[in-house]
């Protein structure tokens, strides 16, 4: 039996000290990711087999270059923890799901260090 | 699961994919979880081509090559309605959480909107996007 009152839980936010941490971050980008991801399909769609010289005029752009920094952020960070709960779904051995997790978050650190650094290169001049 | 003499027993499963007749919000769900995982494949490719962008006109002319062929733009196309799918479905759980259209037959019709919404999105935008290119 617990003693202490349910406002007090609800603010220790539970054993872990995280309580909804995941769940409010996936909805806290899902809604960022609505107008960031229309501007990267339209993005995309318009660049799609552009020749360099296009491609990265458009991605000097600062707005762009601002934009789609944006993206990769918020995408990325929503894209990690959408495959943490696939990875903990599925995966019931303990030496699997630990190592499949932490490749999760270096697949997600790598792709956004490189990509990041790539749109930051092309947003200062190349 | 391992029992106290250390042999393992099967445990009764409860019904489960291969039971139930598919129905469109059970659909919707799988497939929001598996355009989910094929996003995350694509943000490699998605990283390749900027990066390519990033280190020099040679490269990048190599990797528009792969990217920019008729089969990489057919991928593009899959992956812009992937992209344009997931965020409806994302939508309509947001719509979830707060409590609304949980019901058996709104939800069921989101089900269908998200699929025809995200289809007539994807096509439009296309389009759009090429008169204007």
């Amino acid at each position: 039996m617990s003693l202490r009152t349910p406002l007090g839980r609800v603010r220790g936010l539970g054993s872990a000290r995280e309580g909804t941490e995941h769940f409010w971050r996936q909805r806290l980008t899902a809604v960022a990711n609505v107008p960031l991801i229309v501007f990267f399909v339209v993005f995309l769609v318009a660049h799609a087999g552009a020749p360099y010289a296009e491609v990265t005029a458009s991605l000097s752009n600062p707005i762009v270059a601002v934009l789609m920094g944006m993206v990769l952020v918020s995408a990325l960070i929503h894209m990690r923890i959408g495959m943490q709960v696939i990875i903990e779904d599925y995966i019931h051995g303990e030496g699997a799901k630990v190592a499949l997790l932490m490749l999760n978050t270096f697949f997600t650190v790598l792709v956004g260090a490189l990509s990041i650094f790539a749109v930051l290169k092309l947003g200062f001049g190349g | 699961m391992a029992s106290a003499t250390g042999t393992k027993r099967e445990r009764p499963l409860s019904p489960h994919l291969t039971i139930y007749r598919p129905y469109p919000t059970m659909v919707m769900s799988i497939v929001h979880r598996i355009t989910g995982g094929a996003l995350y494949v694509g943000t490699f490719f998605v990283a390749w081509w900027l990066v390519a962008a990033a280190s020099g006109e040679a490269y990048f002319n190599w990797v528009n090559g792969i990217l920019g062929s008729v089969l990489g733009l057919i991928v593009l196309f899959g992956y812009t309605w992937v992209l344009v799918h997931h965020m409806a479905g994302g939508i309509r759980h947001l719509v979830w959480d707060t409590g609304r259209g949980l019901e058996k037959e709104t939800s069921t019709t989101f089900a269908w909107v998200t699929l025809a919404a995200s289809a007539s999105l994807t096509v439009i935008i296309w389009i759009a996007v090429f008169i204007v290119r």
